[in-house]
C-alpha cells in the first residue's frame, strides 16, 4: 500500500502554500512514497522510554541586558523587498473586499 | 613566486607577511585562474572582482592586518555578505543583495581573508551533487563529467581547480565532508554550535553548521580557528574556548599517534561502499597503525536508523525554515497582479522560487508534522536522535576517535541519482550520525578508486575539534595530498 496518496500530497501543498502542477503532482506523489516508506524505519526502534533530542547543545534560553545597538535602517531594511509603499512592505490584499 | 594558484594558505600568508609577494598579486592569480577555468567548472555563482581587489589593496597598504592577511577565500552562496548577491543557489533569492554580514564573514574580513566571491551548491543546501542548484551545476575538476559532491560542490571544486585556496561550506548532513571527499579536498565540520550560524540563511536549524574547506588539514585549522568561537548573536552559539585546532593540526603533521584509539564502527562495514573506496580506506588505517595508532571495532546499533531520522528531522525543520521565501520582505515576487489575494501570489512565488527537490522536502517536513503522523515521524525521528547520541558517547568511553569511509561511493556521473532522490540520499550514508549527535568530523583526501578521490572520515566527540584535526593531519603525513589532472 501506498504510504501517501496524490490527494494527500495536493494537500501537503496547498499548506505549504505551493501552486504544484499537475505533473509534479504525479512526481512527488511517487517519489515521496518511496521516501516515506525508507524514512519510515524509525518506527522499527523501540523508544517508547527515550526522551527526543531537538539540539545537540543542551542550552537554556539566553538573556541579555537591553542594550541599544546600531541596527538596520528602515531604507537598508527594505532594499530587497519586491514592493515597498512609503517605508513598509507592501503586500497584495490580505482582506476580501466586502470585510 | 611562480605558481601563486598552487601554494598553501599558510604559504601564502607568510609570502605576503613577509612581503615575498603582495595581497594584490595573489588576488589577481586567483581572479585570473577563475576567469580562466571557472566557465568549465561554475565553482562560482558570483565573483567579486573589484572588491576582492579593494580588500587585497587595504592589506597590502597595512590597514589590515590578521592571520590570513591577504589569503583569498570563497564563501558557499548560502551566507549572507553584505552588498554582494546571495541566493542560495535559488530563483527565489535571485539578485537579493543583502545589508549586513554574517558574523563568520565580519571574521573573515576581520582577518584580513580578500573574499574572491559567492560559491554554487545544491539550492538552500539539499542535495549531495550541486545538481539542484538553480543555476547549473558545479563540474568536478577530477572529471567535468561527474559531480563534485554537495551542497558544497562550488567551494569543494574552486578548492581542486586552484581558483581559491580557502573556501567556507556548510554541513547539515555531509555538505562540506562529502564533497571534500569526492574533490580530493579537505573539509571539516566543526562542533555544532562552534561556528556561529548568524547570517547563515537556515535550512535546519538544530544541524546546520558553518566550517572551512581548504587543500590541506592545516589550512583547515587555520581557516577554522578564525572563524569559530562564541557569538552573542547567535543563541545556539557555544560559549567555550575554541579547541587549538592548529596546534593539533601541526602535532599530527609530524606524523605521531601513538597510543590513539581509533574506532572503527561495525555497522558502517557492509553498508553498500564501492570497492575501491574500501580498499583504499583500509589501506589508510593500516598506515594510521602505522603511526602508532591503534585499532578497535565498536558498535553504534542505531546509526542504521541516522539516514531515516535525520531525512524527517531536516526536512521538518526545513519546511518551517522556508516559511520565511513569501514574496513580502526579500527576492521574489510572483503574479502580484492587483487582484490575486496575498495567499495566492504566495503560493504562485513559492511555486515559481523554489526547485524540485527544495518543494519535495517542504512537502515531507510538513506530512512529518501533521498532527496524526508527528509522534511516529518527527516525534520518533528526535527520540532515534537521542540513542544515536548515545551510541557516540558509549563509543568514545573507549576510543578517542570515530574513523569511517566519508561517502561510500567516489564522484558519480551526472543524472545517475536524480531520479530516485533516495539513492542521492545515500551520499551522506556516514556523515549524517555526527550531524544528529552535534559533533565535529573531517573528511581528508586518503586514495584514488579508478582514479577518483576517496574521502577519509574522522569524528571526535563534542568540543574535542583538535583531536579530529591530529588525526587528519597524520594521515595527510602518511599519504600525501591528492592533485587532480590540469584543467
Amino acid at each position: 500500500m501506498a504510504a501517501i496518496s496524490r490527494e494527500e500530497v495536493a494537500h501537503l501543498a496547498r499548506l505549504s502554500r505551493l501552486a504544484v502542477t499537475e505533473e509534479e503532482l504525479d512526481r512527488f506523489a511517487g517519489q515521496l512514497d518511496v521516501i516515506l516508506q525508507s524514512v519510515a524505519r524509525v518506527g522499527e526502534v523501540a523508544a517508547e522510554d527515550i526522551p527526543p533530542t531537538s539540539h545537540s547543545v543542551p542550552l537554556t534560553n539566553v538573556y541579555r541586558d537591553d542594550v541599544p545597538q546600531p541596527c538596520l535602517t528602515q531604507d537598508e531594511a527594505l532594499s530587497g523587498a519586491p514592493d515597498a509603499y512609503e517605508g513598509r512592505f507592501r503586500v497584495p490584499r490580505i482582506l476580501d473586499e466586502e470585510d | 613566486m611562480t605558481d601563486l594558484i598552487r601554494m598553501s594558505a599558510a604559504q601564502l600568508a607568510k609570502a605576503i607577511a613577509d612581503k615575498e609577494t603582495s595581497a594584490v598579486e595573489v588576488a589577481t592569480a586567483h581572479l585570473d585562474r577563475i576567469e580562466a577555468v571557472d566557465d568549465r567548472v561554475h565553482a562560482f555563482l558570483h565573483v567579486d572582482r573589484e572588491g576582492a581587489l579593494a580588500a587585497a589593496e587595504r592589506v597590502d597598504k597595512g590597514e589590515v592586518t590578521g592571520p590570513l592577511a591577504g589569503v583569498p577565500v570563497a564563501v558557499k552562496d548560502v551566507i549572507a555578505t553584505k552588498g554582494v548577491p546571495t541566493t542560495a543557489a535559488s530563483k527565489i533569492l535571485e539578485g537579493w543583495v543583502p545589508p549586513y554580514d554574517a558574523t563568520l564573514v565580519e571574521r573573515l574580513r576581520a582577518a584580513g581573508t580578500v573574499m574572491l566571491g559567492k560559491t554554487n551548491m545544491d539550492e538552500f543546501a539539499m542535495g549531495s551533487s550541486t545538481e539542484y542548484s538553480a543555476y547549473g551545476a558545479t563540474n568536478n575538476p577530477w572529471d567535468l563529467g561527474r559531480i563534485p559532491g554537495g551542497s558544497g560542490g562550488g567551494s569543494a571544486a574552486a578548492l581542486a581547480a586552484y581558483e581559491a585556496p580557502l573556501a567556507i561550506g556548510t554541513d547539515t548532513g555531509g555538505s562540506i565532508r562529502q564533497p571534500g571527499a569526492v574533490t580530493g579536498t579537505v573539509g571539516a565540520k566543526p562542533t555544532y554550535g562552534g561556528t556561529s550560524r548568524y547570517g547563515l540563511i537556515a535550512f535546519s536549524s538544530s544541524l546546520d553548521t558553518p566550517g572551512p574547506c581548504a587543500r590541506t588539514v592545516e589550512d583547515a585549522a587555520l581557516l577554522h580557528s578564525v572563524i569559530a568561537g562564541h557569538d552573542p548573536r547567535d543563541s545556539t552559539s557555544i560559549p567555550q574556548p575554541v579547541p587549538d585546532v592548529v596546534a593539533a593540526a601541526r602535532r599530527g603533521g609530524s606524523g605521531d599517534l601513538a597510543g590513539v584509539k581509533l574506532g572503527l564502527v561495525k555497522e558502517f562495514a557492509g553498508d553498500g561502499s564501492e570497492p575501491g573506496v574500501l580498499a583504499a580506506f583500509h589501506e589508510s588505517l593500516e598506515a594510521l597503525v602505522k603511526l602508532g595508532a591503534e585499532v578497535v571495532e565498536v558498535s553504534c546499533p542505531h546509526f542504521q536508523y541516522a539516514l531515516p531520522a535525520y531525512y524527517l528531522i531536516a526536512p521538518s525543520e526545513a519546511s518551517s525554515n522556508l516559511a520565511r521565501f513569501d514574496g513580502v520582505r526579500y527576492g521574489l515576487r510572483v503574479g502580484d497582479d492587483g487582484n490575486r489575494s496575498l495567499e495566492e501570489v504566495m503560493s504562485l512565488t513559492r511555486e515559481a522560487g523554489f526547485g524540485p527537490e527544495v518543494k519535495r522536502r517542504i512537502i515531507l517536513g510538513t506530512y512529518a508534522l501533521s498532527s496524526g503522523y508527528y509522534d511516529a515521524y518527527y516525534g520518533q525521528a528526535q527520540k532515534v536522535r537521542t540513542l544515536i547520541t548515545r551510541d557516540f558517547e558509549s563509543a568514545f568511553e573507549r576510543v578517542d576517535v570515530l574513523v569511517s569511509p566519508t561517502t561510500p561511493f567516489v564522484a558519480f556521473p551526472f543524472g545517475s541519482r536524480t531520479s530516485d532522490p533516495y539513492q542521492m540520499y545515500l551520499a551522506d550514508l556516514f556523515t549524517i550520525p555526527t550531524n544528529l549527535y552535534g559533533g565535529p568530523a573531517i573528511s581528508v583526501p586518503c586514495g584514488l578508486a579508478d582514479g577518483l578521490p576517496v574521502g577519509f572520515q574522522v569524528m571526535a566527540p563534542t568540543m574535542a575539534d583538535d583531536r579530529m584535526y591530529r588525526v587528519a593531519a597524520a594521515l595527510e603525513s602518511a599519504v600525501g595530498t591528492l592533485t587532480p589532472p590540469a584543467l
